[in-house]
């Protein structure tokens, strides 16, 4: 089934004198992470069923920053930066999509300051140009009757105030989507940011994915839908500490479309 | 000595709004202690937010209870002022009820005033059970030790005698009884004070008059001290407030310069500073200080009026850990005090008291807790930035004391290294296109 992927890399395009209409940016997690590679193929799998010009940077990327920015590390972050801004300024890329929103709020809010203008979009709102503009065709009705609830990533709501791609999408798969007591603006973080992914939680009683996910399991949901590779793992871990994973799946907007439309 | 007691009120006055005054200038320099920011841009959209949100109270409406209620307080607050002005002419020239004059309308306005004064009574009483005996968790937390807490509740009884004096003034002024406009409230209370002797009737009246007046210019310099001081700065916080992305966090310049130098092939690393950029190195990265704020951050702590919603919907606090964005407002604004009070003491001039914000006050552990979710920022009414001085503060943990958590140190060595927080090469960074 991979081989049936098709990722057109920067560089190569270049060679041969052409322009992608968008950059994907794949993301350290996207890249590594082995439950967020799933999503990154997903996506592939979206843009290639709507024929749609990308390429990947490959090789040539490497860490936004953005968890070295929120650690505290400035200068860490500023030399990624730069270093990326360089490479995104030598192939001119004009749009760039990501399935991460840490990258996406950084990219498009905190490189413009160093020298990095681009147009940059949430997979989510990609998918869903697509699906307004007819280049994506949806048919699958895997979904209907099927209970979705969607938890909003801070970086993706809060700090970009985007909370309809996500639900338009979810809307066009015939589910019912139910909304979580804390939803958009109000919605509890997973717990993974800030930096949090990457060590142990401070003590508490709780550890905050766990509340999350109880927030989520009030729904009564089949699917947890998550639109950032962070929300997913700690929702998926939430919900194996509830011990409901026999019944309930994490997954991201793109898998859920790539599933639906047997991609 | 017919004029002793308009001297008395011209002396009050004077020291009344003296006093305030000299606080006011405290505070405008203690705010500038901090680091200068530039926020003159967009005015037309920093006065819209300020309008909205601080005079419009768009945020407060988003819990309807608290919401409701706040609004008629702040309505009746600054409606029944209008009342303030009369009473100081009354008082300097000696005059009784010098509006008076202008006949009809002058019973619309007391009538307003009596209906808002009343309203104010029962929401600051609603207000006061909701702390005090239904006891929502938010007021009850760690750092709502004693003063905050009875800060607090000073407000809601300064409030219900001051509204109770004005009712019982309108009450016992025969003259304006009958009259019999305006005293919508009043003529209810009337009767109580009915079979009262007409002199002591008059005693009555005078003594709600000043004490009404004293009240308020206790009130007045109250503020400072308190938590209510967000009725004045409420304006100029909401006005400098960030008009940014709130996922967008400021750009270090200090930073930009040595990293640029650093990556710069061309650069000499042994050259000498060109003579011309005398401009002052950076004194330190990051935050452990109120000096190393800017003075918005500043202006932030002195304007939080530790309402606890930010607390309440952070997830860090939520599942118990130390970090409350409320504490952090309430810790910076202590310091600063701190500091203000040494500047004072030392003839103008801050002597080292080996004690700083960082450590003293905040611990690593409530910095570390964060998830940078602003939640928080989401939250606060008077447009408020916790996240801001926690980051300020990671900042200089991490870059002037490598004192972040190991895991952390771990994932940064990595990035250097490998271009991404896991110990994976860089090269395999498209082998998922083929597993
Ligand atoms: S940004 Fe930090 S302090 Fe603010 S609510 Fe989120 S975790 Fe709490
Ligand atoms: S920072 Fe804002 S939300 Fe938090 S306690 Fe202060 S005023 Fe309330």
């Amino acid at each position: 089934m991979s081989d049936e992927l098709k990722v057109p890399i920067m560089a190569d395009l270049m060679a041969e004198g052409k322009k992608p209409e968008v950059l994907f940016w794949v993301g350290s997690a996207g890249s590594f992470d082995d439950r967020a590679k799933k999503i990154t193929k997903a996506f592939v799998k979206i843009l290639n069923k709507a024929e749609v010009d990308f390429a990947v940077l490959g090789t040539e990327e490497s860490c936004t920053g953005d968890v070295a920015k929120r650690a505290g590390n400035e200068f860490l972050f500023q030399m990624q930066a730069l270093m990326n801004i360089e490479v995104l300024n030598a192939y001119g890329v004009k749009k760039i999509v990501t399935c991460d929103p840490h990258s996406f709020n950084c990219l498009k809010n905190e490189y413009p300051e160093l020298g990095g203008n681009y147009d940059v979009v949430h997979h989510t709102q990609f998918i869903q140009e697509l699906i307004k503009s007819g280049r994506l065709k949806l048919k699958g009705n895997l979904y209907k009757g099927k209970r979705i609830t969607f938890h909003d990533p801070c970086y993706l709501g809060r700090a970009n105030n985007e909370y309809n791609a996500p639900r338009e999408i979810l809307k066009s798969t015939n589910a019912s989507i139910v909304e979580m007591n804390r939803h958009k603006r109000n919605a509890l973080c997973c717990g993974a940011g800030g930096a949090q992914m990457f060590k142990e939680p401070e003590k508490g009683d709780k550890d905050i994915n766990v509340l999350r996910t109880e927030d989520a399991l009030q729904t009564n949901p089949n699917i947890i839908a998550t639109g950032c590779p962070y929300c997913n793992t700690m929702m998926t871990d939430g919900v194996k500490a509830k011990e409901k994973e026999s019944e309930i799946s994490v997954l991201d907007i793109a898998e859920l479309i790539a599933n639906s439309e047997e991609l | 000595m017919n004029y002793l007691p308009n001297i008395i009120f011209a002396i009050l006055l004077i020291f009344g709004i003296g006093y305030f005054t000299k606080n006011v200038k405290k505070l405008i320099r203690n705010i500038k202690l901090g680091q200068d920011v530039d926020v003159s841009n967009n005015k037309k959209e920093r006065f819209k937010n300020m309008m909205r949100i601080a005079f419009g109270q768009s945020k407060m409406v988003r819990r309807p209870i608290a919401g409701m209620l706040h609004a008629i307080v702040y309505v009746g607050f600054i409606v029944i002022n209008i009342e303030v002005l009369e009473i100081i002419i009354d008082g300097l020239l000696g005059t009784h009820r010098a509006f008076s004059g202008i006949g009809v309308t002058y019973g619309v306005l007391i009538g307003i005033f009596e209906i808002l004064a009343i309203l104010v009574l029962v929401s600051v009483t609603l207000f006061w059970i909701r702390r005090n005996v239904i006891k929502i968790r938010r007021f009850w937390n760690k750092e709502m030790t004693s003063w905050p807490k009875n800060d607090a509740n000073y407000i809601l009884y300064f409030e219900m005698v001051l509204m109770t004096l004005f009712l019982i003034m309108n009450a016992t002024d025969v003259a304006f009884q009958s009259m019999n406009n305006g005293n919508v409230i009043s003529q209810f209370i009337a009767p109580w004070f009915s079979n009262l002797p007409e002199a002591t009737l008059h005693i009555v009246e005078r003594s709600a008059w000043w004490l009404h007046i004293v009240g308020i210019l206790i009130f007045l310099n109250y503020l400072y001290f308190s938590k209510h001081l967000h009725i004045l700065l409420a304006f100029p916080n909401t006005y400098y407030g960030s008009l940014k992305p709130k996922g967008q966090f400021n750009n270090l310049e200090s930073v930009t310069k040595e990293v640029k130098l650093m990556m710069d092939p061309n650069a000499d690393p042994f050259a000498a500073p060109a003579d011309d950029t005398n401009d002052e190195m950076p004194a330190k990265f990051g935050a452990s200080d109120v000096q190393d704020l800017n003075w918005v951050q500043l202006l932030n702590a002195y304007t939080c009026t530790e309402c606890g919603r930010c607390t309440s919907s952070c997830p860090a606090n939520l599942t118990g850990k130390k970090l409350s964005p409320r504490k952090i407002m309430m810790d910076t604004r202590d310091r600063l005090e701190e500091v203000g009070k040494n500047i004072d003491a030392n003839k103008g001039e801050f002597k080292d008291d080996g004690k700083q914000l960082l450590g003293d006050y905040i611990t690593h552990e409530e910095l570390w807790a964060c998830t940078t979710c602003n939640a928080c920022v989401e939250e606060c009414p008077v447009s408020i930035n916790p996240l801001s001085i926690i980051l300020d503060m990671r900042r200089y943990l991490v870059m002037e004391q490598s004192a972040a958590p190991t895991e952390l140190n771990n994932m940064m060595s990595n990035i250097e290294n490998n271009g991404a927080p896991w110990p994976y090469n860089q090269m395999d960074r498209l082998n998922w296109k083929n597993e």
